[in-house]
C-alpha cells in the first residue's frame, strides 16, 4: 500500500492521444490499455474510467478485461520490482527456495508491496532465459545462476 | 566492398543478459584502434542455441567458436585472431572436447547432429538487416509463390509436404489453409501466434529475434493462399527483444516493397500489424486469442464454428505459430517432396526444441523428427551433469507428461509422445534427475494451470483446484490412499468434459506421474516420505559420516542451523533448519543426506 498512483494532467493528455490514435483501428482496447500501464504504471479505476468514456464501453467490461490479464494491475507498484522466474527449467533448479528467501528478508508476502513502498515481490512465468536457471529479476536487470545466498546481497546493495 | 572477416556475437535475449551488446561495442572500438574497420564486420545475430554458455562469438573464415566471452577478452582476440589470424586458444568452446583442437562450430555434436530448417538463419545473419536475409534467399519463395503458382497450387504444395502445426496440436497446416480458403469471405485475416507460453520453451522468441523476415514471408504467402490481405502477430508482452525487432523488419520490408501493395506487381496485397498479449497463458489457444485482439477477455469460445470459419472479428481467420510459419518458405524454395523426405512417415521435417532443466547443454536444437529421446538427452544435450541419476523428461510443458528412463529409444514425433501419455506441445523439454520430487512437479504444472485458467468451464475452474488442493495435502504429508484414486478419476473427468486444450490437457502432468511414479506418492501418502527431498514437510536433511568439516555448509546456511568446527563432523539443528538445499548445494563430499535411512543414525 506504500506506494501511489500519479495522475497527472500531462499523463491524462498523452493517454488521450494514444487514444485518438487507437481508435480508428478495429480492436483498440488491449494496445489502449498497454499504453495506460506504461503512462500510469498501473490502470486504477480513474483511468479505467477515463478509457470506457472515451471507448464507448461499459467500466464494467473494462475493469473485466484489465483484471484477467496479469500484465496489467490496478494497484501502483513499489519502487524496486524482484521477479523470480518459476519457470519449469529455473524451478526445477531451486527458484522457489530464492522466492521463499525474498519472501522472508523483505518480509513481503509474493504479490504485494513492502508498507515502505520500496520493494514489490513477484514471482513470474519463464522468462526464457532457462539456459541461466534460475533467475530473478530486479528492475528488469536479470540475475543469472540465483542461489539463496545472493539474495541477502542482493537486498542489501538495494537498500543503499 | 567485401569485409575479408565477419565476427558474429549472439543477441539473444539471454546472450544479451550477460553483456553481448557492449562486447560487440569493444569489438567495434578495438577494430577499429587498429584501423581494421575496413575490412571486418561485427554483426548481432540472433540465439546460436548453446545457452548456458553464453556470450558466444563466431569468427569467420573458420567458423571459430568462443563461449563465456568477456569484455576483457576483446583486446586478445582482436589482437591475435582478427589482426594476425591466430585464434585464442583459451577462449575456445570447450564443452564438449577438454582439448583445445575443436574449433568449428559446425563440427561440435551440439550442432552437428542438428538439422536447422526453421532455424536456419538465427546465429548467421544480423535480423536486423533485411538484405542478409534476401542474401539466404529471403523472400524468394514470396515471388516465386506470387508469380508462378495459383492459391490452390500453394495449398496443394503445403498438404504435400505434411507440415503439422509446431504450437502443440500437430494439426496438419495445408489442411488449416484449405479450410480457410474455402470460406467466402470479402475479408480474411492470417494470425501469427507468438504468445509463447509454455514455461521452458523459448523456440518461438529465438526464431523471431533471429529470423524475423522469414515469419513475416510466410504470412504473406498464407495471405495469398487463403485471401487474406492483412495479417496480426499476436506476440507476448514479456519478450520486449523480439518486439523490437519485429517492428523494425517490418518497417524493413514495407520500405522495400515485399509487404504492402500488389507486392511483386501482382494484384496482391498484405499488410502485417502487432499485437501484444499482456500475461495470459490461455491466449496461447486460438479462439482465445481471437477474443484478445478483439479486446476481450481471454476467453476461448466453442469450435465449431472453427476461426477458418468465423474468426476474428467474426471473419475467416488463419492461426498458425511462429515456428510453423519459420518452416514454410524453405518448403517453397525446396519442394515439398524434400520436406516430407526429413522425418517420420507421419511428422514430417524436423522439430525445435529448448533443453532446460538438469541437462549439460542447455539451449536450442533443431532435430529431424524421428530423433530418439535418448540422443537428443545424451549426445546433443551432453547428459546430466554432477553425476546425477536421470528420473524423467517432460515434455509438452503443463500439458505433458513425464516420460521414463524405459522409453528413452523412443523415435520423437507427435504420435509416439502422445502414445507416451505426453506430448509434443510447443517444444520445451525439461530434464530431472534424482533430486527432483515427481510429486512436487506435478503440483507445480497443475499450480500453473489453476492460476492460468480461464474460469470460462466449470470442470476446469473447480476440478484443476480440487486436484491441487489434494496434492498440496500430500506434499505436506496429509494425503490418504484414497486421494490418489481421486486425483484419477477427478483428471479424466476434466479431460473429457473441459471446453480447450487448456483444461483437456492440464491433469497431464499429474496422470502421467500417477502411472510412472507411483512409487513416490506412495511414499508421501503411505510413509510420509519425500524421497527426493523436496517436500520440506517430509524431509530431513542431516549430516553423515562422509562431512569432512570443510565448514562450506555452516558458511553457505542462509539461516545459521548448521554448527561444527574446522576438520569436525558438522549437525543441521532440524528446529532451525528451513531446508532450503543451499548446504547440500555446497557440499564437495556429498555428505548432506536427505534419505530417511540416515534420518535415523543422525
Amino acid at each position: 500500500m506504500g506506494a501511489k498512483v500519479n495522475i497527472t494532467d500531462e499523463k491524462v493528455d498523452e493517454l488521450y492521444a494514444v487514444m485518438e490514435k487507437y481508435k480508428q483501428e478495429p480492436g483498440p482496447l488491449m494496445p489502449t490499455l498497454h499504453a495506460a500501464q506504461r503512462i500510469f504504471g498501473c490502470i486504477p479505476l480513474p483511468v479505467q474510467k477515463i478509457i470506457a468514456n472515451e471507448l464507448d464501453v461499459s467500466i464494467a467490461r473494462i475493469n473485466g478485461v484489465v483484471t484477467f490479464y496479469g500484465h496489467f494491475s490496478v494497484e501502483p507498484k513499489g519502487e524496486n520490482i524482484v521477479s523470480v522466474c518459476l519457470g519449469t527449467a529455473c524451478y526445477v533448479k531451486g527458484s522457489q527456495g530464492i522466492l521463499d528467501a525474498f519472501s522472508h528478508d523483505l518480509k513481503v508476502e509474493v504479490g504485494e508491496t513492502s508498507e515502505d513502498g520500496l520493494f514489490t515481490l513477484e514471482a513470474t512465468r519463464c522468462i526464457g532465459a532457462c539456459g541461466l536457471a534460475p533467475v530473478f529479476t530486479v528492475n528488469d536487470e536479470v540475475y543469472a545462476n540465483g542461489s539463496v545466498q545472493m539474495v541477502k546481497k542482493v537486498i542489501q546493495t538495494l537498500k543503499k | 566492398m567485401l569485409d575479408r572477416m565477419h565476427i558474429l556475437i549472439c543477441g539473444g535475449t539471454e546472450c544479451k543478459e550477460s553483456n553481448s551488446l557492449e562486447l560487440r561495442d569493444k569489438f567495434n572500438s578495438e577494430i577499429n584502434k587498429l584501423a581494421l574497420g575496413d575490412d571486418v564486420k561485427t554483426i548481432l545475430t540472433g540465439c546460436f542455441g548453446l545457452c548456458a554458455l553464453g556470450p558466444h562469438v563466431v569468427v569467420y573464415p573458420g567458423e571459430t567458436l568462443y563461449s563465456g566471452v568477456k569484455v576483457e577478452d576483446v583486446p586478445q582476440i582482436v589482437e591475435q585472431h582478427i589482426k594476425n589470424g591466430k585464434p585464442v586458444e583459451r577462449l575456445l568452446y570447450k564443452g564438449e572436447f577438454n582439448r583445445n583442437k575443436f574449433r568449428n562450430r559446425s563440427e561440435l555434436t551440439f550442432f552437428a547432429r542438428q538439422k536447422r530448417i526453421a532455424l536456419r538463419n538465427c546465429g548467421v545473419i544480423d535480423p536486423l538487416n533485411i538484405n542478409e536475409y534476401i542474401a539466404r534467399q529471403g523472400y524468394e519463395a514470396l515471388g516465386k509463390v506470387l508469380t508462378k503458382m495459383t492459391p490452390e497450387e500453394v495449398i496443394d504444395e503445403m498438404k504435400k509436404s505434411g507440415l503439422r502445426g509446431r504450437g502443440g496440436g500437430g494439426f496438419p497446416t495445408g489442411l488449416k489453409w484449405e479450410f480457410a480458403r474455402k470460406s467466402v469471405s470479402e475479408q480474411k485475416f492470417v494470425i501469427c501466434n507468438a504468445d509463447e507460453g509454455d514455461p521452458g520453451a523459448f523456440m518461438d522468441r529465438a526464431v523471431l529475434e533471429g529470423d524475423p523476415h522469414s515469419v513475416l514471408e510466410a504470412m504473406a504467402i498464407c495471405g495469398y493462399a487463403i485471401g487474406a490481405d492483412t495479417g496480426y502477430i499476436y506476440i507476448r508482452a514479456e519478450y520486449p527483444v523480439a518486439v523490437a525487432r519485429l517492428e523494425e523488419a517490418i518497417q524493413q520490408a514495407k520500405d522495400l516493397g515485399v509487404l504492402g501493395d500488389n507486392l511483386f506487381g501482382s494484384d496482391f496485397s498484405f499488410n502485417i500489424e502487432l499485437r501484444l498479449g499482456a500475461g495470459a497463458f490461455v491466449c496461447g489457444e486460438e479462439t482465445a486469442l481471437i477474443a484478445s485482439i478483439e479486446g476481450e477477455r481471454g476467453m476461448p469460445r466453442k469450435k465449431p464454428p472453427f476461426p477458418a470459419v468465423k474468426g476474428l472479428f467474426g471473419k475467416p481467420t488463419n492461426v498458425n505459430n511462429v515456428e510453423t510459419f519459420a518452416n514454410i518458405p524453405v518448403i517453397f524454395l525446396k519442394g515439398a517432396d524434400w520436406f516430407k523426405s526429413i522425418g517420420t512417415e507421419k511428422s514430417s521435417g524436423t522439430k525445435v526444441f529448448a533443453l532446460g532443466g538438469k541437462i549439460a547443454n542447455t539451449g536450442l536444437l533443431e532435430i529431424p523428427m524421428g530423433t530418439t529421446l535418448r540422443e537428443v538427452i545424451y549426445e546433443i544435450g551432453g547428459g546430466i551433469p554432477n553425476k546425477r541419476e536421470f528420473k524423467a523428461v517432460q515434455t509438452g510443458g503443463p500439458s505433458g507428461g513425464c516420460i521414463t528412463k524405459e522409453s528413452l529409444d523412443t523415435p520423437i514425433d507427435f504420435d509416439n509422445l502422445i502414445g507416451l501419455g505426453s506430448m509434443m506441445g510447443s517444444g520445451g523439454m525439461i530434464i530431472m534427475d534424482e533430486d527432483n520430487c515427481m510429486v512436487d512437479v506435478a503440483r507445480f504444472y497443475l499450480e500453473f494451470t489453476v492460476d492460468e485458467s480461464c474460469g470460462k468451464c466449470t470442470p476446469c475452474r473447480e476440478g484443476t483446484k480440487r486436484m491441487l488442493d489434494i496434492l498440496n495435502r500430500i506434499c505436506a504429508g496429509q494425503g490418504t490412499l484414497e486421494d490418489l484414486d481421486v486425483l484419477e478419476s477427478l483428471g479424466n473427468m476434466i479431460k473429457d468434459s473441459s471446453l480447450c486444450g487448456l483444461g483437456q490437457t492440464a491433469p497431464n502432468p499429474v496422470l502421467s506421474t500417477l502411472k510412472h511414479f507411483r512409487d513416490e506418492y506412495l511414499a508421501h501418502v503411505v510413509d510420509k516420505v519425500c524421497p527426493a527431498g523436496v517436500c520440506s514437510h517430509l524431509t530431513n536433511y542431516v549430516i553423515t559420516d562422509a562431512c569432512i568439516g570443510c565448514t562450506k555448509c555452516a558458511r553457505n546456511c542462509p539461516v545459521g542451523a548448521i554448527e561444527g568446527t574446522v576438520k569436525g563432523k558438522h549437525t543441521i539443528d532440524p528446529s532451525i533448519c528451513v531446508k532450503c538445499g543451499a548446504c547440500k548445494t555446497a557440499c564437495p563430499v556429498n555428505a548432506i543426506s536427505t534419505d530417511p535411512e540416515d534420518w535415523k543414525v543422525a
